[in-house]
């Protein structure tokens, strides 16, 4: 990524690239996006949010991560397979729907109930979050694999 | 779910089995496993004879479809019976002549997977009660013969038969369905017994006879009528048992049971009647007069095949009049029950002949007529089962195919005599033409038995010729056996299966109470015209040199094979010309297509109709929206001019996060964030692509190129506009998200209603959305590796990095 | 303000069909962009606009925006994001094997029939 930007021409992207508060920065932003992203994930249901946005914030927050770092560091730091993330979510979304069927209930009719715990009061509990799991988990990692696939090519 | 709707998909599930024996039992023959699959059914079906003996039928409802009226109902009756019985009653003697037939080396798996799926889809074709089902199971017969002529895959007149096949019956399969489709709407259901409760809907000269020409094309590509025959002596390239069972005993009889089960429906469609009499004495004629000159011995066969199918067709014909003038007339029953007997009759000596050329081509490796000769000493067993088959096939007494020949000459000369109006004229051509028929028969019968069994041995054939295994000599040794009972004791069957049978066709009510006999007196004309048809026929084998010349004069180019060759060849030739020209292999083109379609189609459409806009009832416009359209237009326009690759993906990104702000103003929250990040994520991407792309993002176009893009763009520009307010002003329907409104906490137990529908309301939109996603995600994957592969300073160390995503 | 977005959407479609048209693959893929744009904002206006509430159940409030256009968008959104990374790649890679950008350079038509 680096790389690819400096034979690009972009010399002075350079000098920020080595940006010591950049990257203590997005470190720390890194996480304050991800808990958002899993705010926005869960509660989803509730309030705006959802599988999408989850996801797709979680690849920023990488993304982020991505271009104050390099892809190699990021491969240390974050050492998922990102094939094996899609894959995961490709069958929450497909088995989900068809498991429920194993219950009884017709292709994609999601059930929920509400379950109370001792200290974290009522709570919901919903098949249609593992579904959004399998969303969230498809369009993070494809992202991800997109970006760092091209990002990385030359470096 | 009883016996009967699993026995029609036994061979299927059956197949599954065979593929896992195939897979880890060796050494024995794949065939004995198969066996008990028909066998069961066959014997099944035997129990069913009593009920349908006294005059029953049974029905039993089993819904698939139930909302579009496709349901798997089994409807047994005498007719079903009949053919289910010869399905898998030939079909078990089949599989048993196919073990002695077929060496192990071959692909025996594939072989009886589509031998089974065959017997499945006619099961279906002749035990279900629904339209669109029968026509599920028709294609699927169509599929199997497919793959079955096709069994050699390298021989390329394999191919080009089994294709000629597909493409012929295929064509006759969609336009039955039309013809079904018509029926339908005509009577309202789409089962046939109600069909022909309702048979007096089926009137008209518009919709009716349409169905009845349709519905008769579907009959007679399947039933290689003429002129569709063609496919039938092309389609003798499969395997022996598959010809034997698929190409003259069962499959090329759907066409007959079609029209024999629609005949009630059609009862008043005089077309109907005439068309299939017609055309059956044409393909008997024409096709016994083409069988005698052949000389592959299959090829014979199978032209006469093609004759007998017409000579039942004709018959059946006759039966319709029957339906018409009242079933109570002596002369119309007769042709009903003939048809009936000479479709039992000819599974029975066709098969066992087809069997006896399988024995004599695998014994001496050739089935060439002229290489061919005394084999009579050598093979004994088979000639004489040749012998009661082809003399059966001429019509000559005691054997089985004598009585019913003679009830169709019975029934030719009845009709000539009868009283329609039109026929007092050519009413005579109806007995000449079934005697002109008769004779070639006997000709070519005559051939089979003087010409490969009797006269000198030719000691030309590949293989030195001698007698067949048991194994193979048991499947036909029934077959004749079952000409020579049926020959002598042919009231064994009147009552049980053939009465019935005739019954359905004719939807008779009272029991018929057949009876057939051997002597009819001397005062009957059909006695004579079998003494004419035996003495001419034998003085024309034995004068055959003196006229044989005149085949000559059937040149190929008229002949309808040639018409179906070139066809096929100009059609190709054609549609790729058509194609190169509007596929230019320039993406610019195809988007031009498409997008003019687009112009004209909204133009032709707003011209017609006329625009309709009203703008009573809009939303105020605030300040901050004034300014996100400047934004958007002036980013666009930037977009439009520029140069640099790098002002335009920032000028997207403009609209993009202007895009955004629009959602928060119109109160869609889910949508801005998604926007937000998406805007972001895309961003990112094209920033990262930098590297890999060319500087210039505008390249050098010309004046009229620039100016056709432009007015395109604009027209669709303008198109979307109107429709957009057209579709604005003119709402047809309310709203359907009211119930979503209503129901996302009740029924889903969510208060986000955009997440509740995509997650739970819409979730089939979602799923297949995060299929996309996944496919583009491996896309890309699969498209980078290849760039990394491709390259030849590649590392291993990059390529482990690489494989660890 | 149905209005103005939908003249807006057309002109962001019929400008999108513009650099569609164009001779260069990466016009092509910011065509492919804007279109999506104009046609969200088409989709999102034919729920009538600012009409109710935010969309998300609430107890005091009955009038809401209709929620199925923005479902449907928030699909097309992410859909169009992977047609757009999809082709950008192909574009990427199209380059690197040709060398070149420009669709007119791109046909096969020597390899098809």
């Amino acid at each position: 990524m680096k790389s690819a930007l400096k034979r690009a021409g972009y010399k002075q992207v350079h000098k920020q690239m080595n940006d010591v508060h950049l990257q203590f920065i997005s470190k720390v932003a890194f996480f304050i996006i991800l808990l958002f992203a899993f705010n926005l994930f869960f509660a989803g249901h509730y309030t705006p949010g959802g599988g999408f946005v989850g996801g797709l914030l979680t690849s920023a927050a990488i993304v982020l991560l991505l271009i104050a770092f390099d892809v190699k560091t990021l491969k240390k730091m974050l050492p998922i397979r990102f094939r094996l993330l899609i894959a995961s979510g490709l069958f929450l979304a497909l088995g989900v729907p068809t498991g429920l069927m194993f219950f009884g209930y017709p292709f994609f009719t999601h059930e929920f109930t509400e379950i109370t715990l001792p200290i974290l009061g009522e709570i919901g509990l919903h098949s249609a979050t593992p579904f959004d799991l399998g969303v969230f988990l498809t369009v993070c990692g494809s992202t991800l694999l997109i970006i760092i696939l091209v990002g990385g090519a030359d470096d | 779910m009883t016996f009967i709707h699993f026995a029609i998909i036994l061979p299927l599930i059956a197949a599954f089995l065979i593929a896992i024996i195939h897979k880890y039992v060796k050494g024995i023959h794949l065939g004995w496993f198969v066996l008990p699959i028909p066998f069961i059914i066959v014997s099944y079906l035997f129990t069913l004879i009593p009920t349908i003996r006294n005059g029953d039928t049974l029905l039993l409802n089993l819904n698939f479809m139930p909302r579009i009226g496709m349901n798997y109902d089994v409807y047994i009756d005498g007719l079903g019976l009949l053919f289910a019985i010869l399905i898998s009653g030939i079909g078990t003697l089949v599989v048993l002549y196919s073990i002695g037939y077929l060496s192990q080396k071959e692909k025996l798996l594939n072989f009886y997977i589509y031998l089974l799926l065959f017997m499945t889809a006619m099961l279906g074709v002749v035990l279900l009660d629904n339209v669109l089902m029968l026509y599920l199971f028709w294609e699927l017969t169509s599929i199997s013969s497919f793959l079955l002529i096709a069994f050699w895959t390298t021989k390329e007149r394999s191919t080009y038969g089994a294709q000629k096949s597909m493409l012929i019956t295929m064509f006759g399969g969609f336009m039955m369905l039309g013809g079904f489709l018509l029926l339908s709407n005509l009577t309202g259901t789409f089962s046939i017994r109600e069909m022909i409760s309702a048979s007096d809907q089926v009137t008209g000269i518009g919709a009716g006879t349409l169905a009845v020409v349709l519905v008769l094309l579907g009959a007679f590509t399947k039933s290689a009528q003429f002129p569709f025959y063609v496919w039938l002596p092309d389609a003798m390239e499969a395997p022996t048992p598959v010809s034997a069972y698929l190409h003259s005993a069962t499959m090329v009889k759907a066409g007959l049971y079609l029209v024999a089960r629609f005949t009630p429906v059609f009862m008043l469609s005089t077309t109907w009647v005439w068309t299939i009499l017609i055309v059956g004495l044409i393909t008997l004629c024409w096709a016994s007069f083409n069988a005698f000159i052949k000389d592959d011995l299959k090829a014979v066969l199978a032209f006469s095949t093609v004759s007998q199918l017409g000579l039942i067709m004709s018959l059946l014909g006759i039966s319709g009049l029957a339906v018409v003038r009242g079933a109570n007339e002596q002369i119309f029953t007769v042709a009903v029950v003939a048809a009936v007997f000479h479709i039992i009759n000819h599974a029975t000596f066709k098969g066992a002949l087809f069997m006896v050329t399988g024995i004599i081509d695998h014994q001496t490796g050739t089935r060439s007529i002229k290489k061919l000769g005394g084999l009579m000493t050598i093979m004994p067993i088979t000639f004489t089962m040749a012998l009661v088959t082809s003399l059966s096939m001429a019509g000559i007494p005691p054997f089985n195919g004598f009585l019913s020949k003679e009830m169709f000459l019975e029934a030719m000369f009845e009709i000539s005599n009868a009283n329609f109006s039109a026929l007092a004229s050519v009413g005579f051509l109806f007995p000449l033409l079934a005697i002109v028929g008769s004779i070639f028969t006997f000709l070519y019968s005559a051939k089979i038995v003087m010409q490969i069994f009797l006269g000198e041995e030719t000691k030309e054939t590949p293989k030195e010729p001698k007698e067949a295994s048991a194994l193979l000599l048991i499947s036909p040794a029934i077959l004749s056996l079952l000409v020579v009972v049926f020959g002598l004791f042919p009231n064994l069957l009147t009552k049980s299966i053939i009465d019935p049978a005739a019954m359905s066709i004719i939807n008779a009510v009272e029991p018929l109470n057949t009876k057939i006999s051997h002597w009819h007196g001397f005062n009957s004309p059909a006695l004579w015209a079998t003494i004419v048809i035996i003495v001419v026929g034998a003085a024309l084998y034995y004068f055959r040199d003196t006229w044989i010349f005149i085949y000559k004069y059937i040149k190929d180019k008229f002949t309808i094979n040639y018409l179906y060759d070139q066809g096929l060849h100009y059609i190709t030739i054609y549609s790729n010309r058509f194609t190169r020209m509007l596929m230019t292999g320039f993406l610019r083109t195809y988007m031009v297509y498409i997008f003019g379609f687009l112009v004209i189609l909204g133009f032709v459409t707003m011209l017609r109709t006329g625009l309709n806009l009203d703008f009573s009832n809009l939303a105020p416009i605030g300040i901050q929206d004034m300014i996100l359209v400047g934004v958007i237009l002036i980013a666009l326009g930037i977009i439009m001019i520029t140069k640099s690759r790098m002002v335009s993906i920032i000028m997207l990104g403009a609209v993009g996060f202007s895009m955004a702000l629009f959602f928060v103003f119109f109160r869609a929250p889910d949508l801005a964030l998604t926007q937000l990040a998406i805007e972001t994520v895309t961003t990112t991407l094209f920033l990262v692509c930098f590297y890999h792309l060319p500087k210039q993002s505008k390249l050098p176009e010309k004046r009229k190129f620039k100016l056709t893009n432009f007015i395109v763009a604009v027209g669709v520009g303008a198109v979307s506009i109107l429709i957009g307010l057209s579709a604005f002003s003119n709402r047809l329907f309310e709203s359907i998200s009211q119930y979503h409104i209503d129901h996302v906490y009740d029924l889903a137990a969510g208060k986000n209603m955009v997440n509740v529908i995509l997650v739970d309301f819409r979730g089939y939109d979602t799923v297949f959305e995060t299929l996309v996603f996944g496919i583009a995600g491996i896309g890309i994957y699969v498209l980078m590796r290849l760039t990394i592969n491709n390259r030849k300073d590649d590392k291993n160390e990059e390529r482990a990095e690489e494989s660890r995503l | 303000m149905e209005f103005i977005t939908i003249v807006l959407s057309g002109v962001l479609i019929g400008a999108a069909t513009y650099l569609i048209l164009s001779k260069s693959v990466l016009r092509i893929i910011i065509g492919i962009s804007v279109l999506s744009h104009g046609i969200h904002l088409m989709l999102l206006t034919m729920g009538q606009l600012k009409r109710g509430n935010v969309p998300i159940l609430e107890d005091s409030v009955t009038n809401y925006t209709d929620p199925l256009p923005q479902a449907m968008i928030l699909t097309a959104i992410v859909i169009s994001f992977a047609l757009t990374a999809f082709s950008l790649v192909l574009a990427l890679r199209n380059y690197k094997v040709l060398g070149s950008d420009d669709t007119e350079t791109m046909k096969g038509a020597q390899n098809e029939n």
